[in-house]
């Protein structure tokens, strides 16, 4: 009965969305205030006919209701609670219910916390979204339907992929969808002022919010992934140039330029036409992210299963939000007229800088993801493009991207100086110059390189903040009183590049890893990295719906034991499947890491050992950016809300 | 308003139509199996080796792509890294080849030659001849996917094989040997 109401309540939600798109983008033209206040209202129920089917399909996952096809194929009554739920969303038809519950959760919050924009274009961003999230539901609802009923029922489920079985990745993914969906408001606000052919500093001010949601989740999530890669494939390694992960890292490079855009628009109402296509460009990159992946075309290890014909739906449906919020660009941008105009070296080009390093970073991996199909089609040839095609072409675009992106929040709008600038940052300038020549010696260029490029942009943040409160320059008080009153957005960016500093000095960190595999009977002792790891034993030991046997490991510095150490391997009996689970110890500056990869027939056990230095400030860095992000956020002009239109623009006036 | 301006606003949709009418062609294929982006095969099989010299390590000589043209024999050229764990893994596979009398020539991936050297001695040395590809560039031009890889070339010097990831038993009794003894 459940699924059924849930399989109801998504069909009336598509229905929904179609009215409150429809209603939506018409009713501002007609100017029929009526309609235009129906098009929230129906987002609102749009919203709370997703959550039911959402609810329904979990609710069918929690009782192990294996009637459901999507239940009986992906859960089991042996999993655990958690994965039972987080199971919903670990397969295609379930992860769709999730993306358009949160599309439609977009739409309804700018539905109820849009009193202050113009009713207009509260209409129409709402429309857009709910044009979008129709044709997505409707794909949902008729060839990728969860909810559909298996007779007779198995008496048990084939269970969660056990892989997934893991928190890690029971959070990544809603986080993850979060921060690519809620990419579409910047681009519902996007397509809306192409429609009304407006756009000024206060859509600026409206549209930056959103961006910057979405930027922290997107963060959020892509650390999680690489950090869950990390410590449950054993793999040791964090990032693989996989299509998957490129396909959420081309909407953070583009949001990221988009973030750093809005700004301009708003404080000096310039780059407009860019902001718009930059806006329109992340959310089709979160888009084609996350259904290119499903259509099979690209050769990745974690895509979902998707017959060919929900494909060609997803092209379509692709087609006709890419094609046409790009044809209504080529239409209305030429007219937008940039309203300020700057010189060659201000904050502005500091950001156009920005914006043409993180466009070509995100160019290179957009060509060498789908360079192997294209290849195929045009030219008839087989090839693979893998991680030392991105670590060559990304490295020289990013090494500029750290040199500017230290100097850019130093300069004043409009027309700036470099001299005072670069004075305001020597100490950081010389600090990184000794990393760069004390690493080069000690290790090796790229290294030193990457550890005095992340120095160089954290000691710059902090000497900038310190600069403006003009710490140690007059009595402590009065500095105390001037961070006080800096605004959060300026620590939210401090925040932010310091973020990006300390994930560059752990990626850097990582090339100096050292690591070995080797057989250790019970007793013995191996070298790695200057410590000395021990094997005590290795023995059985329960779970919940797996079996494990455990390694036993002591590692201790110069002949002192200082930690034990308890990788496993787990025998899933459902599944069949073994999986090892990594042992990770970490001092938040070093990750000791240890996989008990097999136990030979000859006794004893097969064990990988890592050193990892600076590993956990990669993710460590990540959240440092994110939180950044959240603090931009609650910054007051902001929280405030946007002035009206008609003020912001006497504003400007007098300015 | 003019043209240059409106055709630069419009030239994102072009791309947008070009690439969706690429992917429509691509997903067509792959409905009717002209097309499976599964498939890894290497784009250096039936060819010889892209012009490449690579220096040796420690002193040795290296070798370049000329040496490779006419073996004696069907040979192994086996790329490997001393910091990557797949070739710790297929280290004693390639052991057991080599002195089976199968020549393997090592190719090193981004690696310094005293790491080498300490991987060698560790893990034993299968490698007739030893080259060094510290810059990863001619790692490209064979459409490398990563360490460890392994490429059969027959007697003309045209590669027949690869593999790409560690060799274990099965691979090679169900892949290698086969190939071996129809090229021998």
């Amino acid at each position: 009965m459940i699924p059924e109401l849930g399989h109801f309540a998504l069909a009336l939600a598509v229905a929904l969305a179609f009215a409150q798109g429809v209603i939506g983008i018409f009713a501002p033209g007609l100017r029929d205030a009526r309609a235009m206040r129906a098009a929230p209202a129906l987002a609102l129920s749009h919203f709370l006919a997703i959550g039911a089917a959402f609810l329904a399909l979990i609710y069918a996952g929690v009782v192990s209701d294996f009637t459901v096809e999507n239940v009986a194929d992906f859960s089991s009554s042996m999993v655990p609670l958690i994965y039972r739920i987080s199971g919903t969303w670990g397969n295609h038809d379930g992860s769709m219910v999730l993306w358009c519950f949160i599309l439609s959760l977009c739409g309804a919050t700018v539905a109820s916390f849009g009193g202050n924009l113009p009713a207009s274009l509260r209409a129409r961003v709402v429309g857009v979204l709910g044009l979008v999230s129709g044709g997505f539901l409707l794909f949902t609802l008729t060839v990728s339907d969860p909810f559909t009923r298996l007779w007779p029922p198995p008496l048990d489920g084939a269970g969660v992929n056990p892989i997934l079985q893991d928190p890690g990745l029971a959070f990544h993914p809603p986080v993850l969808y979060t921060g690519y969906v809620g990419f579409s408001v910047a681009f519902a606000f996007a397509i809306a002022a192409l429609i009304e052919g407006r756009l000024d500093a206060a859509w600026g001010r409206w549209v930056r919010p959103w961006a910057l949601l979405s930027w922290c989740f997107l963060t959020s999530g892509i650390a999680l992934g690489s950090w869950w890669s990390y410590y449950t494939l054993g793999w040791g390694g964090y990032w693989f140039w996989d299509p998957v992960e490129n396909a959420a890292l081309l909407p953070w490079l583009s949001g990221t330029a988009l973030l750093h855009c809005a700004i301009v628009v708003e404080k000096r109402e310039a780059l407009k036409a860019w902001t718009v296509l930059l806006a329109i460009a992340t959310f089709s990159f979160s888009l084609s992210g996350t259904f290119l992946v499903r259509s099979g075309i690209l050769n990745s290890v974690h895509e979902f299963a998707a017959a060919p014909d929900q494909g060609l739906f997803i092209l379509v449906l692709l087609g006709i939000t890419i094609g046409g919020s790009l044809v209504l660009f080529a239409l209305r941008a030429p007219a937008l007229a940039a309203a300020g105009i700057f010189a060659p070296i201000s904050r502005e080009s500091a950001l156009v800088l920005n914006n043409i390093f993180l466009s070509s970073i995100a160019a290179v991996v957009f060509t060498g993801t789908l360079y192997p199909p294209f290849a195929n089609l045009l030219f008839g040839i087989q090839l693979s493009v893998g991680a030392p095609f991105f670590n060559q072409t990304v490295l020289p675009l990013t090494a500029p991207l750290i040199l500017a992106m230290a100097i850019g929040p130093l300069l004043p709008w409009k027309r700036a100086a470099l001299r005072p600038a670069l004075e305001r940052i020597w100490l950081a300038f010389a600090v990184a110059l000794v990393v760069l020549l004390v690493m080069t010696l000690k290790s090796n260029a790229i290294t030193a390189l990457g550890l005095a490029g992340g120095v160089w942009v954290i000691l710059s943040a902090l000497s900038d903040i310190a600069e403006r409160a003009r710490l140690f320059r007059g009595p402590a008080s009065n500095s105390i009183g001037r961070l006080q009153a800096l605004p959060r957005a300026a620590y939210g960016a401090a925040f932010g590049h310091i973020g990006f500093g300390v994930m560059v000095m752990g990626i850097a960190g990582m090339t100096l890893a050292s690591q070995k595999v080797v057989v250790l009977q019970p007793g013995q002792t191996t070298q790695l990295g200057g410590y000395g790891w021990t094997l005590n034993d290795v023995h059985d030991a329960p779970g919940p719906n797996f079996s494990q046997r455990v390694a036993d490991i002591t590692v201790s510095d110069d002949g002192k034991p200082f930690l034990n150490l308890h990788p496993s391997r787990r025998f899933f009996t459902v599944q069949k499947v073994i999986t090892n689970d990594a042992a990770i110890h970490t001092n938040g500056f070093q990750d000791l890491y240890a996989v008990f990869a097999d136990e030979p027939a000859a006794g004893g056990a097969e064990l990988r050992l890592n050193r990892h230095p600076l590993a956990p400030e990669i993710w460590f860095g990540g959240l440092i950016m994110a939180f950044g992000g959240l603090l931009s956020l609650s910054d007051r002009r902001l929280r405030v809300g946007a002035p009206a239109r008609k003020a912001a623009k006497a504003q400007n006036a007098t300015a | 308003m003019d043209t240059r301006r409106k055709l630069l606003f419009a030239a994102p949709f072009f791309a947008a139509v070009a690439s969706g009418a690429g992917f429509y062609t691509i997903l067509r294929r792959m409905q009717d199996e002209k097309y499976d982006p599964h498939a890894l095969p290497s784009p250096l099989i039936g060819h010889k080796p892209p012009a490449f010299t690579l220096p040796g390590i420690n002193n040795q000589a290296g070798f370049s792509n000329t040496d490779l043209l006419a073996p004696a024999r069907p040979m192994l050229v086996n790329w490997f890294a001393s910091w990557c764990v797949p070739c710790v893994e297929e280290a004693p596979m390639l052991g057991a080849l080599a002195k089976s009398g199968l020549p393997i020539w090592g190719i090193a991936y981004q690696d310094t030659p005293g790491a080498v050297a300490t991987y060698l001695q560790e893990y034993g040395n299968p490698f007739t001849r030893l080259a060094n590809d510290a810059s990863g560039l001619t790692a490209i031009n064979w459409g490398f996917y990563g360490v460890p890889e392994t490429y059969l070339i027959d007697r003309q010097g045209i590669v027949r094989w690869r593999w790409a990831g560690a060799l274990d038993a099965d691979v090679v009794a169900q892949n290698l040997t086969p190939l071996l003894n129809r090229y021998s």
